[in-house]
């Protein structure tokens, strides 16, 4: 009894510790609103018993580095997804970017003035983003203006980028990014080869676009406007909330994010294939719905986006280094995609059912009072 | 528990017309909303705009605060003619509302919803602990302390409607429309209201306030205006006037002359609902029905009164198997039914004709004989296809009986006004031979023509045998078109009275929450 009291006044280290952490939720509680994160440690335990390989520093900076464009995208897809609309022409974007740096870094054809331009890198790279700003801003357009749902809006973009590429290129391949010194457009292996401070570029990229847009959502008016338009966009257009603007600029910097993708990508290659990208949309989207986001809008973290694009490439990755072969890894990612969704409906369900489990309680009293009342005055 | 009570402007005095609506005129598709209204708003006075149902005031204030445009008239604010393109631009020139429905972000925190869209911010970030503060002190205002970090998901309906009005106080306006703001608040909540309000008005803000509750407009309001059928019928000052001046001019003199008296002549009992318990499905923790008992007999029409939140629809629903219920037992000929679904109802011979018949009545991509025959479809079926010159016969038969003025059975749903929209829903119900049929607000925006027409097919359907259970807002409708009527609130039936021996004022305070204050207030 005494030592109940003294531990009550005089909180452990650790009863602070848990509080801290655990909030008045229970330790079960907890488990189920981190299982994103909890997902990904056991993934991470179970892969580094089945294969000595994984957990090295080496193949860690490696898959984090397969991670990395899957993660940019999946940043751009989880603002669309959280003002309720989807974007799947993230990966013909990826695409078509990577085939408009390959085209300029191989010498650009100016009819008009009869000569071929050779722009430098950081030309190429901020045009190649443009050009996914552009695709994003035809999404949004689309979807603002004429009122076009967003699958439908983006399934035609899907397509188009996906031609636009094939018609640049002509079906082929560009080879040798790499450039030449003395046309002066060296440098472009920087994003996807080199590796400042021992850790690839690419995953730099990430890191940046991850604060980048951790800051956006969470500390600026347009981060309140995303999460207001995803949940009850009447409500957030009542109150002045620019509900299309929003939706612009989400599809905008979703573009922008494949654009960068597909940079990482050619980089890493040093050639540009118009195929690059296929389903690219997908596993973006997977990672958003992993990470917690409500495919219904308004409900989506960063953090969650990021565990995400972990989980689906340590997973893939992971299942490669011990084996698994390449079939029953798409099986299993479909599962664990599945698995995500419906722990997510169980936990909605769950709290849903103990609220009104615990009104009936309270009406089952108050009317076996009543009862109780009736029967005594009979 | 007041702030400082500083003049919102130093150049506005009391009794000035600050907004001022010259006949405003509203068509929607083919219905006059408005018809010309006149209408003014005077600073430092609460007006008080009073109507049934459809009488258009909701309509009005739209048009005032920039949700919708009039079709004819001007708008005048401080004298000038203004015509607000949407309601930010209403707010900026100080003119804010608050919706009856909420409108809130359920996915966002207390003050994320009261600064949405005018986010404090500093060096473009958002400044929250400021907002946070500010929160707090309107909610202290409100004399509600939430947490202002608390999600609105997790509120209740009435701490929900104070957040949408703390909302409109962070908005400084000068001229604040209340449409409904108490449907869902406990008497205690609406007279801390009044105390906002009443010291809103004394630092010059101009206040319209719309209720169902016609003792609270008594109660707050300078001045009263009446619409009816889209046109200011009468004004005066509330401190000339009684209840009974409000009741007459609302409902107008045609009332008696509308619906036909009943001759109430009940069989054996054929549904009995046993201790009803059903949960609010907007959120779970709150119960709409709490506790209802009753019988409903052969050949009578029993309509349920209450107000908005009295848990009307909810029972209804409960009935026909959307609403799951909680405890309790609805027995059909001794049969329970309460853990049925939907379609075994409606085999069983109970069917509901729902509230909102385009959401839930209708399917408005389908002609109108296609949907007359949705739900009855399963007759028409011979081995495996659907025998369409059955369907067609037993559709015309039942849209002659019904009266659905349709240009023929392949005309779009949407080409029929909304009397004849709601008869095909009707039509619809009967087809599946109800025993007992269930209307909800069966005769919610339309005219009054089609009203008449609906509830003499209500009677005809007693007198054949079957049970008809309806619900209203309206105490002219339930007045006149039931043998019985059953006035619910809070979620419990507290009266059933005889129609013949009862008044529109007796109706009125029975169904007053705000009067009747019930032991389940939090």
């Amino acid at each position: 009894m005494a030592q109940t009291a003294t531990a009550a006044a005089e909180p452990t280290f650790a009863d602070r510790l848990r509080k801290g952490i655990l909030g008045d939720r229970t330790a079960g509680e907890f488990l189920m609103d981190q299982r994103a994160f909890v997902a990904l440690i056991v993934l991470v335990i179970v892969f580094s018993l089945l294969s000595d390989a994984f957990l090295t520093p080496t193949n860690m900076i490696l898959m984090t580095k397969h991670v990395a464009y899957n993660a940019i995208l999946a940043l751009g897809m989880l603002l669309v997804i959280v003002t309720g609309g989807i974007d799947l022409s993230v990966g013909s974007t990826v695409g078509l970017s990577g085939i408009v740096a390959g085209v300029m870094l191989q010498g650009w054809e100016l009819s008009v003035f009869d000569t071929t331009a050779y722009p430098a890198v950081w030309v190429v790279v901020i045009i190649s983003l443009a050009v996914g700003g552009l695709v994003g801003a035809l999404n949004g357009w689309m979807i603002t203006r004429f009122n076009v749902a967003p699958f439908i809006a983006t399934l035609g973009t899907l397509y188009m980028a996906r031609g636009a590429a094939l018609l640049i290129s002509d079906g082929a391949t560009f080879p040798r990014l790499q450039g030449e010194a003395e046309l002066g457009n060296t440098g472009f292996s920087f994003i996807g080869v080199e590796r400042p401070l021992g850790i690839p570029t690419a995953i730099w990229i990430m890191v940046i676009f991850a604060m980048l847009i951790a800051l956006l959502v969470t500390r600026t008016r347009f981060g309140r406007w995303l999460y207001a338009t995803g949940g009850n966009e009447r409500a957030a257009g009542l109150s002045g909330v620019p509900v299309a603007s929003v939706k612009m600029r989400v599809y905008i910097i979703s573009g922008v994010c494949a654009g960068m993708a597909g940079l990482i990508i050619a980089s890493e290659l040093t050639s540009a294939a118009p195929q690059t990208g296929q389903t690219f949309e997908l596993n973006a989207i997977a990672a958003v719905v992993i990470g917690g986001a409500s495919l219904s809008g308004g409900r989506g973290t960063v953090k969650g986006a990021l565990i995400g694009a972990f989980v689906i490439g340590f997973l893939s990755d992971g299942l490669v280094l011990v084996g698994v072969s390449s079939f029953w890894q798409t099986v299993i990612k479909g599962l664990v995609i599945v698995l995500a969704v419906i722990l997510d409906q169980g936990q909605e369900r769950l709290k849903k059912a103990r609220a009104a489990a615990q009104a009936a309680q309270s009406v089952r009293r108050e009317l076996d009072a009543r009862h109780a009342e009736a029967s005594a005055k009979a | 528990m007041t702030a400082v009570a500083e003049p919102v402007s130093q150049s506005i005095t009391r009794g000035e017309v600050v907004l001022r609506a010259e006949q405003v005129a509203k068509v929607y598709g083919g219905t006059h909303a408005l018809r010309g209204v006149d209408f003014d708003v005077k600073a430092g006075e609460v007006t008080a705009l009073i109507g049934e149902n459809g009488a258009g005031k909701s309509t009005l204030m739209k048009i005032l605060s920039g949700v919708e445009q009039a079709s004819a008239g001007t708008v005048y604010l401080d004298g000038e003619p203004v015509s607000f393109s949407d309601s930010s631009e209403a707010r900026e020139r100080g003119v804010a509302i608050i919706h009856q429905e909420l409108n809130l972000c359920q996915n966002l925190s207390i003050a994320d919803n009261i600064f949405l869209a005018r986010e404090r911010t500093r060096g473009g970030m958002v400044d929250f602990s400021a907002q946070e503060t500010e929160a707090a002190r309107f909610l202290e205002r409100l004399e509600e302390p939430l947490n202002p970090k608390t999600l609105v998901g997790d509120l209740r309906l009435g701490q929900q409607q104070l957040v949408e009005i703390a909302k409109a106080l962070g908005e400084e306006a000068r001229v604040l429309i209340m449409d409904e703001p108490t449907s869902a608040l406990s008497h205690h909540e609406v007279q801390i209201l009044f105390r906002v309000v009443r010291d809103l008005a004394s630092r010059g803000v101009a206040i319209v306030y719309i209720s169902h509750h016609l003792d609270e407009c008594l109660e707050i309001a300078d001045t009263g205006i009446v619409l009816r059928d889209g046109l200011v019928v009468a004004s005066a000052a509330m401190k000339d006037v009684d209840l009974s001046w409000i009741v007459t001019n609302m409902v107008g003199r045609e009332e008696g002359a509308l619906y036909s008296p009943m001759a109430f002549d009940a069989g054996d009992t054929v549904l009995s609902i046993r201790d009803l318990v059903v949960a609010d499905p907007d959120s779970p923790g709150r119960l709409a029905v709490n506790g209802v008992s009753l019988d409903l007999h052969e050949r009578e029409v029993v309509g349920v009164f209450g107000l908005m939140g009295a848990g009307r629809t909810e029972l209804l629903e409960a009935l026909a198997g959307r609403n799951k219920v909680l405890s309790g037992q609805v027995l059909l000929d001794d049969e329970d039914l309460s853990n049925m679904a939907v379609s075994e109802r409606i085999a069983r011979g109970l069917i509901l004709v729902p509230e909102d018949r385009q959401r839930d009545g209708l399917v408005s991509s389908l002609s109108v004989g296609a949907n007359t025959a949705l739900a009855a479809i399963n007759d028409f079926v011979s081995r495996f296809f659907v025998s369409k010159a059955r369907e067609r016969e037993a559709v015309t038969e039942i849209g002659a009986q019904v009266r659905v003025k349709a240009s023929g059975l392949d005309a779009p749903i949407g080409s029929l006004s909304g009397g004849n929209q709601q008869k095909v829903v009707i039509s619809k119900a009967l087809l599946t031979h109800p025993r007992v049929l269930v209307l909800d607000e069966p005769t919610r925006g339309i005219d009054v023509g089609a009203k008449a027409d609906i509830f003499s097919l209500m009677a005809k359907q007693a007198r054949v045998g079957c049970t008809v259970l309806f619900a209203t807002s309206e105490a002219g409708e339930v007045l006149h078109a039931s043998d019985r009527i059953l006035v619910m609130a809070r979620g419990v039936v507290v009266a059933e009275l005889d129609p013949r021996k009862t008044t529109r004022e007796e109706l009125m305070a029975l169904a007053d929450t705000s009067s009747t204050p019930t032991k389940n207030e939090e």
